[in-house]
């Protein structure tokens, strides 16, 4: 049996690193010691598979998941699409896409968030999905507002949806948070701002998208994702090309 | 100036945040929406070999347990297969050896059941000791850490394991192994995991 193909290194210069001062929590949190860089064995280059019978079809319509029948959350409907591709550009078909945030008005439905905005009874927060033979997925939901959180006194979340990837290997397992284009707040964001490279950021910066909107209906933002790629086959001394 | 290679990049991870529970174990935020809930059943009913329980807690650098931490377990099964197309044969019916649990939110314990899994194919020579592989994220995490669990009734494999012998401080080594006990017939291995002091758990780039 020939050894696993490995995924691409990951590049941590993308990545925040562990200890962020900016973001307090994080210096607690860190390891002090350098992370051990291993090899991918077939402990990583596998991972769990799901399928449709896990999850439902409603589960990605976060406008009504949630809602009393006939009725609907407040705020700024939205459509969330995209594409979950690797680093050779390859799309990742029938993976796991799970979300998360606040309603319009910036409040989580979490029993340990006390933020004075109101909760929404028609908004649950939470949904997912399988991105299809494409890669391609999509949410509907609506747009979250902006939250204060306990940092500096006066530090503000911008508007954002957390976003849980997996991929076809334990290896590329991936949480993040997806931003909306033109928010004042995003480079102002401690949380944000552990990511040392400006590029990186800006892939995580959904743009509008008009050509996806529904009319008179709901407005669309793009944002694709990128899991880490790996090699076709690895041969003893020798990799074949991709 | 030169050709471009044109490969992607990876999205850049951002913190799981305090909230995490919402959207990965919704019941834990205080409300039911989905149908299921995904990874609490890691084996299913039907899964051979010896039934455990793993339980621990994640400690911070000022030595206080975290509150917030959610934690995905991954594992081959007691004979050593992955439930995955490249993971060595076929599984049990219901066996998918993928769990996720989340911290107790007054004491920052986290427990999982399952059975024990068996030695895996090791990337170059020899076979890895039966170990789960444990990813942990957290408000207050940038990336998620990877690390694993092996077992401390597994002397002669841990020994040999390509993994372990790779992590140059043998002392270090010792923070990966579970400790077994037995619970009124129950089998229990301790994992806690340490972020930071001299005890601080090894985690692995993988
Ligand atoms: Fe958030």
């Amino acid at each position: 049996m020939s050894k696993p193909a490995e995924f691409y290194q990951r590049d941590r210069e993308r990545h925040p690193p562990a200890l962020t001062p900016g973001y307090k929590t994080s210096v607690a949190r860190s390891p002090r010691y350098a992370l051990i860089s291993l090899q991918n064995s077939v402990s990583e280059v596998t991972g769990p598979v799901f399928g449709h019978a896990d999850i439902d079809p409603i589960d990605n319509d976060l406008l009504s998941n949630y809602a009393q029948p006939d009725q609907s959350p407040i705020g700024e409907r939205i459509i969330i699409h995209g594409r979950v591709l690797d680093e050779n550009a390859r799309p990742v078909p029938n993976t796991l896409v799970e979300i998360w945030q606040a309603n319009a008005g910036g409040r989580y439905r979490h029993k340990k968030d006390t933020y004075l905005a109101p909760i929404d009874p028609n908004f649950g927060g939470c949904g997912r999905t399988m991105t299809d033979e494409n890669g391609y997925y999509y949410f509907r939901t609506v747009k979250p507002g902006a939250y204060p959180w306990r940092n500096l006194v006066n530090n503000w979340r911008p508007a954002h949806i957390h976003l849980s990837i997996f991929g076809s290997g334990f290896a590329q397992r991936l949480i993040t948070q997806l931003y909306f284009e033109g928010d004042p707040l995003i480079h102002k964001c401690p949380i944000v701002n552990t990511i040392p490279d400006p590029d990186a950021i800006a892939q995580l910066i959904a743009r509008l998208d008009l050509n996806a909107t529904i009319p008179l209906d709901t407005i669309a933002y793009k944002f694709d994702i990128v899991l880490r790629g790996r090699r076709s086959t690895l041969f003893e001394n020798r990799l074949e090309g991709n | 100036m030169s050709q471009d290679l044109n490969y992607l990049k990876e999205t850049p991870s951002q913190t799981a945040g305090p909230y995490v529970h919402i959207g990965l174990a919704p019941g834990a935020a205080g409300f039911d929406i989905y149908r299921q809930e995904l990874g609490w059943d890691i084996c299913g009913p039907n899964a051979k070999g010896e039934r455990i329980r793993i339980e621990g807690v994640v400690i911070d650098g000022t030595g206080s347990p975290i509150k917030d931490v959610l934690l995905e377990a991954w594992q081959a099964n007691a004979a050593g297969i992955y439930s995955h197309p490249e993971g060595g044969g076929d599984v049990e019916e219901g066996f998918r050896g993928w769990g996720r649990v989340i911290t107790d939110f007054e004491t920052g314990e986290w427990g999982f059941d399952t059975v024990k899994p068996g030695a895996t194919r090791g990337r170059n020579v020899g076979m890895q000791a039966p170990h789960i592989n444990l990813w942990i994220v957290a408000r207050g995490i940038n990336v998620g850490l990877n690390t694993r669990i092996y077992f401390d009734d597994e002397m002669d494999a841990n020994a040999a394991d390509p993994v372990l012998n790779l992590i140059e401080w043998e002392r270090r080594r010792a923070t990966l192994i579970a400790k077994r006990t037995d619970r009124d017939g129950q089998i229990v291995y301790r994992f806690d995991v340490r972020m930071q002091s001299e005890d601080e758990t090894v985690f692995f780039d993988i």
